[in-house]
């Protein structure tokens, strides 16, 4: 038997031994399979920035019929689910202390005289500054209302042209559907979670059950191992990466408009920046504990720093320079490109060349300090 | 078995604990570390106030009144015009994702705004919806306010029928950090709380350490209780470091009192550690309780709090789940005590619900913990 | 004289009926035992006879199927628990707590009232050797100091009722009989004590014994019921150590003996019935028969040891011949800080010889072993296998090396089946040649049955077996066997000794550590390690010569480290 079929036969070995380990648990198996699909349900149904459903107080010290007609207007709205009528200031303050409503209305008494004499009339809309980025988006749902009503008073068309006006055309994502945004995100989160948790156990778990001494005194060499230990979290990442795939075009309809190559090529180079990491933890945990809570304590940042929680614009220029290292980021943007974009190979390329650095530097990390663990 | 409690095993027990959580370095990462770490990522990352957006700007009129609007756009503090150019081109950055909107101004534009009409096209990327409505927003607000200078230039500005005047009562800069830090501090209380517990009750079964304990005297509610007191003590220091870095980094302002802080957390903590414990009475294996610990406390109090995103908003079914959510009743208090004051109207039944639950599952645990190993 | 004929003590314990399944397996079938205050009670057997299980019944830890428990007066689900002691197999022990924190966790949990500390924690350091060590967290010590360490931690009260369950695995022969006497004391005092154990030596000892197999009792009553059967049928043949294997194939062929294990320079010989004037012809006489031991008894009630030539020897290939040693250590030398864990050993084992590390736990014999293997760096000093060192070799030098752990360290969690292909894999056996040394071993060590099952499943001896057939599957040169025998039964010992002297025939070399002083007579030459120095290294004959010529390694043992200390302390106050 020559060198390299040896190497093989041992390397062979190891992947075989690595994914026995992962699969043979029934709890294991199904702990891969069963939270990708209830992260996706919990997200999907729950990650939603619009505001419906939401109840509006009303003080209302005019009973007018500038007063009567905004009144309907607001009642009439399909983001307002009921309008709270309030009978005094405190009222009103109990009412938004309580949080029984988000925003209250208050009409002054002279409200619908001023709207008669075509004076500008003018309605307080006070907001619970607690849950101040629903009533930030309340509030400018409030205003389009207010601007409708005024029209409507002065026998305008809502919506009139005016003075001009801006036709607005969402591309990619017509009518703005949050899950279109939201899917594409998820599969860059479970297939980082998928390959940290597995990823991460790997090392640390052999130590604490003692078959590591086992390993070190067999005639098996680094990359044999650590091409053992990389591929149970890459065939699973890659599974999960298939799962949503296939769920997500299949069972809530949003195509994939870029080319499926370029999905499992970025899929590929992501997940081993993440298994990098996960080695890399794994390898200075001395427990499996440690090994666990490191990768939460990485897995948490990297999610809210890849974009799907906040755009990466919005953060101020030293956090933006450490996203750069998110492998999350980049894997965000070209989910998105691909499933609603139709993103062309070469912007693909442009995010993952990034991954493939990022992976060249955790992978050579992980190899020296498992090298160094060996000692 | 009518032994009574021993404030000597107790003791002995919650040394024990302790000093194991001093000595383990992953556990003060867990509760010192990740906190802050949190604390600077919601406080900076997750900033939800929109900043400026980059977009590009097809300008394909050459007169006067499109000239003027461009540079209305240019000076916008909404928005970064990074590039300017024919659609088509303007199309691929959007599609590469280094422009989130484009502004068309059409060939006869400048003709139009002298009849007064002059409509703009823009063009969101709708891959990111809460860009794209807010280009679509602020696009059509630079547009309006430059009309309505350019009719007040020329002295006929109708006043607006309805002024809506917007307040934001407790945050009136709507300043989004000042509400997402005290969701990171729920957060941290839920990790230490139910992720941590979980973990070192299924590591004492899979160490073996459990079966000489269970052998003692040491009752088991007993050891619940010693499991539970440490464990507060961390959950309530990292609290408190959370709160003193939100009040000095981040200026968040705390209207209420230090001791309905300390009550509404406690109330939380003692619900927690109950689920902690109780995950880690039914899994004896530290991977599953981790992961079990992670999709019913973590995800939930981070997805279905109410903390991000609105209950209210959510699918009925949604709706109904969040109520078995315990941080969903700790959200609203924090952030009241922070922002608004003492309310104990507010706090008080939210208080009453978390220790029914915590109640609920301490007595789950109790049942559970039998004094077997097989 | 049965026990049952003096019924002078109460019982501390007693079960009737006890029946147990774990799914398809039968782990107690109707077992009935008593534990009688003031008295030693022994439970043996081979490993798998359900010894844990009848323990942990009576620790009210399993809720039997069938059966009464009466334990201190309540049904065992009820037990005082203020007033039982228990030490289960692997006793945890926090090991992020230093060692007297952990003592002193016991003592609040047992209620030892903090006047009695001082005194009792003092004692039980010293008997434990552990008061060198008391700050060092019980992680870092060796397994037999953990192993102490847990003992200590059940003893620091004294109960009404006392569980042990094989409380000697791993701990050396000096602490074991202090921890025999030890316990004594207490059952002198009125304290039960059940003690479960696979030293047959410590069963001898007791006051009444229960022979456990496959979840039925063979024997129960004082260990001189399962002896006097026997009177007249053991007897001793000197025999020349180069002679012993063909005196075994001729005692074999005679079909008399239903045991023989080597006993210094003699065979000890179990014969089936008591010597006649033809067994002259074997060089058995009648004049000289010895006394029966428990073992021989335990032995006998279980059907005999096989006797036969290893299997796995007849199979395994010739080890060429070469005059360079197979193993030498030079002056190795390990220091953690300001603490020595082995001082500048130093030996040379040449191929095809059998060379043992002894001493007491925590005298650096794993140490010494790791550092060889190249698990650890010494601090000084070189190691080398055959003519590797494998600090530096490249893995193909390890291809030369079979590596059996103390602890169990194969993958608990794989199947029987999948460890062998993964050690046949990773020692480069693909395809056929993979599948025929799986089939090989499995079949030689009985694992046969267990394929499917998970390795961390099996019954100890079937662990202790699997982990000799992974470190053997690819045939190396050299073998390193750290405690291969610690919890096996007697019949699985005598299977493991048959291999491992079977092989060393074919020319491999053997590194071997064991607190089994009867096993020691096994090797060619011993080296005697004690507080991390070389105290004595030589064949047997001249180890127990140099202990002043007495009979057995027992003996050898603790009289070679008495007159270590004494030395000790002769230079300390030579010093002062």
């Amino acid at each position: 038997m020559n060198k390299w079929q040896a190497s093989f036969t041992r390397c062979w070995a190891m992947i075989v031994k690595e994914m026995w380990a992962v699969l043979r648990d029934p709890r294991a198996r199904l702990i891969l399979v069963v939270p990708p699909i209830l992260q996706l349900v919990l997200f999907a149904s729950a990650a939603t920035l619009e505001v419906t459903n939401v109840d509006i107080g009303i003080l209302d010290h005019d009973n007018g019929p500038a007063a009567r007609e905004f009144i309907q207007q607001l009642a009439g709205a399909r983001n307002i689910h009921a309008l709270v009528p309030l009978a005094s200031e405190d009222d009103l303050a109990h009412a938004i202390d309580r949080r029984r409503v988000l925003c209250a209305i208050v009409l002054g008494p002279q409200f619908s005289r001023d709207a008669a004499a075509h004076r500008t009339a003018t309605a307080l809309a006070i907001c619970d500054g607690r849950r101040s980025n629903s009533a930030q988006i309340m509030g400018g749902y409030l205003a389009q209302i207010a601007t409708n009503t005024g029209a409507a008073l002065r026998g305008l068309p809502p919506d009139a042209p005016g003075n001009g006006g801006t036709i607005t055309r969402h591309m990619f994502n017509p009518n703005l559907d949050f899950l279109h945004f939201v899917l594409p995100a998820l599969v860059a989160t479970v297939a980082s979670i998928s390959a940290l948790s597995v990823s991460g156990q790997s090392v640390a778990r052999e130590r604490e059950l003692g078959s590591f001494d086992q390993l070190m005194v067999a005639p098996l060499r680094l990359p044999e191992i650590l091409i053992g230990k990389m591929t149970p979290p890459l065939l699973v990442g890659l599974f999960n990466a298939t799962l949503y795939l296939v769920v997500i075009t299949q069972l809530f309809g949003v195509p994939l408009t870029g080319s499926v190559f370029a999905y499992y090529f970025a899929t590929l180079f992501y997940l081993t920046a993440n298994i990098g990491i996960g080695i890399t933890l794994s390898s200075v945990a001395q427990t499996q504990q440690q090994a666990f809570l490191g990768v939460f304590l990485v897995t948490v940042p990297m999610s809210l720093l890849s974009g799907f929680s906040a755009p990466v614009d919005n953060m101020p220029h030293w956090l933006q320079i450490v996203a750069l290292a998110d492998p999350q980021m980049y894997m965000v943007d070209v989910m998105e490109g691909l499933f609603l974009k139709a993103m062309p190979f070469a912007a693909v390329l442009a995010n993952v060349w990034p991954l493939m650095a990022i992976s060249a530097v955790t992978l050579t990390v992980a190899t020296l300090l498992f090298r160094s663990r060996m000692e | 078995m009518s032994t009574p409690i021993s404030p000597r095993r107790l003791r002995a027990m919650i040394v024990k604990e302790s000093l194991q959580i001093l000595r383990d370095p992953s556990t003060i990462l867990i509760a010192f570390v990740l906190p802050i770490v949190l604390l600077l990522i919601f406080g900076y990352a997750l900033n939800l106030d929109t900043g400026r957006t980059r977009i590009g700007l097809a300008q394909q009129d050459g007169g006067e009144a499109a000239a003027s609007l461009a540079l209305a756009y240019r000076n916008s503090r909404w928005f970064t015009v990074v590039e300017s150019g024919a659609v088509p081109a303007l199309k691929d950055d959007l599609v590469a994702g280094t422009l989130r909107g484009i502004i068309v101004i059409p060939q006869d534009f400048s003709r139009q705004a002298i009849a007064g009409k002059g409509t703009i096209e823009a063009i969101t990327d709708g891959s990111v919806p809460n860009n794209a409505a807010f280009v679509a927003t602020y696009a059509e607000g630079v547009r309006r306010e430059w009309a309505l200078d350019r009719a007040a230039e020329r002295g006929h500005q109708p006043p607006p029928p309805i002024d809506l005047e917007l307040r934001n009562w407790f945050n009136p800069g709507s300043i989004s950090r000042h509400f997402l830090v005290p969701g990171a501090i729920a957060i941290v209380m839920t990790i230490i709380g139910s992720l941590l517990t979980a973990l070192v009750v299924a590591r004492e079964w899979e160490r073996g350490t459990m079966e000489a304990i269970m052998a003692t005297p040491l009752l088991m509610g007993e050891l619940i209780a010693t499991k539970v007191l440490p464990y507060y003590v961390l959950g309530l220091g990292a609290m408190t470091v959370c709160t003193v870095v939100s009040l000095v980094l981040f200026q968040v302002p705390f209207q209420g009192s230090a001791l309905a802080l300390f009550a509404i957390a406690s109330c939380y903590l003692f619900c927690a550690l109950g689920q902690g414990l109780m995950i880690s009475a039914l899994a004896r294996n530290q991977f599953v309780a981790s992961q079990i610990a992670l999709l019913t406390a973590f995800l939930p109090s981070l997805l279905l709090s109410g903390f991000i995103y609105e209950i209210s908003s959510a699918p009925l079914w949604v709706q109904m789940v969040t109520r078995i959510v315990p941080a969903r009743y700790l959200i609203p208090s924090l952030q009241t005590v922070f922002l608004a004051g003492d309310d104990w109207g507010l706090f008080l039944p939210n208080m009453a619900v978390m220790l029914l639950f915590g109640a609920g599952f301490f007595a789950i645990t109790v049942r559970a913990t039998k004094r077997r190993v097989a | 004289m049965t026990a049952s004929a003096v019924p002078c003590k109460p019982p501390a314990a007693e079960a009737a009926g006890l029946v147990k399944r774990f799914g398809d397996i039968t782990a107690l079938d109707g077992v009935s035992i008593t534990v009688r205050a003031g008295e030693m009670t022994g439970l043996v057997g081979p490993d798998g006879a359900g010894k844990t299980t009848l323990i942990r019944i009576l620790a009210g830890l399993i809720d039997p199927d069938a059966g009464t428990t009466q334990v201190l007066g309540n049904p065992a689900a009820r037990l005082d628990r203020r007033r039982l002691g228990y030490m289960p197999q692997r006793f945890g022990l926090y090991e992020d707590l230093s060692v007297i924190e952990n003592l002193t966790l016991y003592a609040d949990l047992r209620d030892l009232p903090p006047s009695d500390r001082p005194e009792t924690f003092g004692h039980l350091l010293d008997f434990t050797d552990l008061a060198r060590f008391q700050s060092r967290l019980a992680g870092q010590l060796s397994g037999g100091m953990k192993q102490k360490l847990g003992l200590a931690c059940a003893l620091v009260s004294k109960p009404d009722l006392l569980l042990l369950d094989e409380p000697g695995v791993g701990v050396d022969p000096v602490s074991r009989h202090e921890l025999w006497d030890m316990v004594r004391t207490l059952s002198g005092e009125g304290v039960g004590i059940l003690w479960s154990t696979a030293y047959l030596d410590e069963a001898e000892r007791c006051d009444t014994v229960y022979l456990l197999s496959e979840g039925h009792l063979l024997h129960a009553g004082p260990p001189d019921a399962l002896t006097a059967p026997l009177a007249g049928r053991v007897v001793e043949v000197a025999t020349p150590p180069g002679q012993r294997r063909q005196r075994l194939a001729t005692l074999r062929a005679s079909g008399r003996v239903m045991d023989a294990v080597v006993h210094g320079d003699r065979l000890r010989l179990l014969l089936k019935s008591p010597p006649t004037p033809d067994d002259e012809a074997l060089g058995i006489t009648a004049a000289a028969p010895v006394v029966p031991r428990f073992e021989d008894g335990f032995v006998a009630a279980l059907g005999g040891s096989d006797l036969g030539d290893s299997q796995l020897a007849a199979a395994y290939r010739t080890i060429p011949a070469s005059d360079a040693p197979a193993i030498e250590a030079r002056g190795l030398t390990k220091r953690y800080g300001a603490f020595v864990a082995a001082q500048d050993i130093s030996f040379s084992v040449p191929r095809g010889q059998i060379f043992g590390l002894l001493g007491p736990n925590g005298a650096g014999k794993s140490t010494t072993f790791k550092m060889l293997c190249g698990l650890i760096t010494p601090s000084a000093g070189t190691g080398a296998v055959a003519g590797h060192d494998l600090r530096h070799a490249r893995a193909d030098a390890r291809q030369s090396l079979g590596y059996m752990a103390q602890k169990f360290s194969l993958y608990g969690d794989l199947s029987v089946a999948q460890n062998l292909s993964f050690f046949a894999g990773i020692y480069g056996l693909a395809g056929a040649a993979a599948h025929s040394a799986m089939d090989q071993v499995a079949e030689l060590f009985h694992l046969t049955p267990y394929l499917r099952m998970n390795a961390g499943m099996l019954p100890l001896g079937y662990r202790q077996r699997l982990s000799l057939a992974c470190a053997v599957m690819h045939q190396p040169p050299v073998l390193f066997l750290d405690e291969p025998t610690s919890g096996v039964d007697p019949l699985v010992r005598r299977e493991f000794w048959n291999h491992i002297t079977g092989l060393v025939e074919k020319g491999v070399t053997v590194l071997v550590t064991t607190h089994f002083m009867d096993e020691a007579e096994y090797c060619d030459r011993i080296s005697l390690i004690y507080r991390a120095r070389q105290i004595a290294t030589g064949t047997p004959a001249e180890l127990r010569e140099k202990a002043g010529g007495v009979a057995t390694m027992d003996e050898a043992f603790a009289a070679l480290i008495r007159n270590a200390e004494s030395d000790a302390n002769t230079d300390r106050s030579e010093a002062a």
